[in-house]
């Protein structure tokens, strides 16, 4: 042995440090623009206006047909030709919101087409208008039925990070990539990537199932 | 005799078709404060559109209707809705309870009752909260002030949906067989519930199965038969010694099957 792991964990470990932190705060972001993009795709999926029904098919379908890192390409090398330029993160956290929107707005469809229509109907009849019942009544009872799909969804948005090491954005992947060009130890650093991904995970599966329980406990 | 009260609700020339199948074929009707009115008739008969035409959950495409200040010719050029403002003003000063009970699930009891009067009326937490505690009480169901719905029984629950149309302080309470989907040894805490309310001088629009229900409570009693009233009178009159044959099969029919164990088509 060469090298003591002890003496790794110092020399590399800030480095390792400062980009799971930005890999936290990638899927942070994601995930707000996920939750943005997929609750308005659902609620436009449910319009009275075929356009607007129109448009949340369209993106849907084009999403879920097309790889995401086709997408990411799109709005990182793309959109500059039309004038349009974006920072790494940026293009990336709305490449990635995008995208897992789509599947979000699956999963929120799902979850209100679960809702009984008398839960409207109790709420219309007292006078509550459509917003008022969608926010106070409908969508807080499909946050707790959608969770453990939503949880699904966050791990891959948050493993979907990686794809952006192909545009420069210094996550865990280029981190330990241009760390291995430099040392030649391409199996210490994938492992390295890989059990800082599991840490991560496991966290968000944690959380999960903390509000899970913290629901349970009314129905 | 004294001159007729104005009523609180007139209903007139009321339509509704959905599609090509007509519903409503002209529906009049004028109900005083404090009246009780009795809506039976087969299934299919119109009864529960019927109901919700008052409160524009079904917007008719005929008919005039007036309620407080609120007055609406739904019989103007096509479309043509209330306003959002007048929607709320006339749902909020009519209840309305269903045959499913509706709770909801993410809310405890209390919560349930108190949503509408916070939001909708504006009424503080803590008044709001003490208005709810007298209903709960009335009902019977303090103690579950803090318990969610789905560890209530069937009765429970419609006591509850009741005290939460009720926590709006409406001027008129329409009931659609609200005690259809209770398991029958649960019917009788609902039914001494909405008794009491009629013996208040509530002024109440139901319709129900309940027959005997109907003869002890109402004012009045509407036999509804495709789409139109076909007969209406005292209880004594109607449901004793019915004119057309086909109130008295309907009647022959409900008392001596329950119709409740009926599988709609
Ligand atoms: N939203 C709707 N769209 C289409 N048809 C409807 C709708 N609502 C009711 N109908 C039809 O209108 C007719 C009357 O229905 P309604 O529910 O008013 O009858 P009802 O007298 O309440 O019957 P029940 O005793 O079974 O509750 C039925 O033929 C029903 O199928
Ligand atoms: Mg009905």
């Amino acid at each position: 042995m060469n090298h003591s792991y002890f003496n790794d964990v110092v020399v590399y470990g800030p480095g390792f440090m400062a980009a799971s932190w930005l890999v936290l705060w990638l899927t942070i972001s994601t995930i707000i623009v996920s939750w943005i993009c997929g609750l308005a795709a659902a609620l436009a999926q449910r319009s009275d206006w075929i356009a607007v029904r129109g448009v949340a098919e369209f993106y849907i379908w084009f999403i879920r047909g097309t790889p995401a890192l086709i997408q990411i390409f799109i709005i990182y090398f793309g959109l500059p030709q039309l004038g349009l330029r974006l920072s790494p993160f940026s293009a990336g956290v709305f490449a990635l919101g995008i995208n897992s929107g789509a599947y979000v707005a699956e999963i929120i469809r799902a979850g209100l087409s679960a809702i009984h229509k008398g839960q409207m109907e109790s709420s219309f009849a007292l006078g509550f208008s459509r917003a008022q019942t969608m926010r106070t009544i409908i969508l807080p009872q499909v946050l707790r039925i959608i969770l453990p799909a939503i949880t699904n969804e966050a791990i891959s948005a948050l493993k979907n990070t990686s794809l952006l090491s192909t545009i420069t954005v210094v996550e865990l992947t280029l981190y330990a990539q241009t760390l291995i060009s430099a040392t030649f130890r391409p199996f210490d650093f994938y492992i390295a990537v890989a059990l800082i991904y599991l840490a991560l995970t496991t966290m968000l599966t944690q959380l999960a199932n903390w509000l899970e329980r913290h629901y349970a406990r009314m129905s | 005799m004294s001159p007729a009260p104005a009523p609180l609700l007139r209903l007139n020339g009321i339509r509704k078709s959905f599609g090509t199948l007509e519903v409503l074929k002209g529906i009049s009707l004028d109900v005083v404060q404090g009246e009780v009115v009795s809506i039976i008739g087969a299934s299919g008969s119109g009864k529960s559109t019927f109901l919700r035409t008052i409160n524009a959950m079904e917007i008719p495409q005929q008919g005039t209707i007036d309620f407080g200040n609120f007055s609406f010719d739904w019989s103007g050029s096509a479309g043509r809705r209330p306003s959002a403002q007048q929607l709320q003003q006339l749902r909020t000063e009519i209840g309305m309870v269903f045959q499913s009970f509706n709770l909801w699930p993410h809310m405890t009891v209390l919560q349930n009752v108190i949503h509408a009067p916070v939001m909708l009326r504006g009424v503080k937490k803590p008044k709001a909260i003490s208005d709810a505690e007298t209903l709960l009480d009335r009902i019977g169901l303090l103690e579950k002030r803090d318990a969610y719905p789905a560890k209530l029984s069937g009765g429970q629950q419609q006591r509850v949906a009741i005290a939460r149309a009720l926590a709006m302080k409406p001027k008129l309470m329409l009931f659609d067989e609200v005690t259809s989907a209770l398991d029958p040894e649960l019917v009788h805490e609902v039914l001494t519930l909405m008794a009491s309310l009629a013996a208040e001088g509530m002024t109440m629009l139901l319709v129900t199965h309940e027959i005997a229900f109907a003869r002890d409570v109402s004012d009045r009693v509407l036999f509804f038969d495709q789409g139109v009233i076909a007969e209406q009178g005292h209880p004594d009159q109607v449901l004793r010694d019915p004119e057309s044959p086909r109130l008295r099969q309907f009647l022959h029919r409900i008392l001596h099957n329950d119709t409740r164990h009926e599988v709609s088509p």
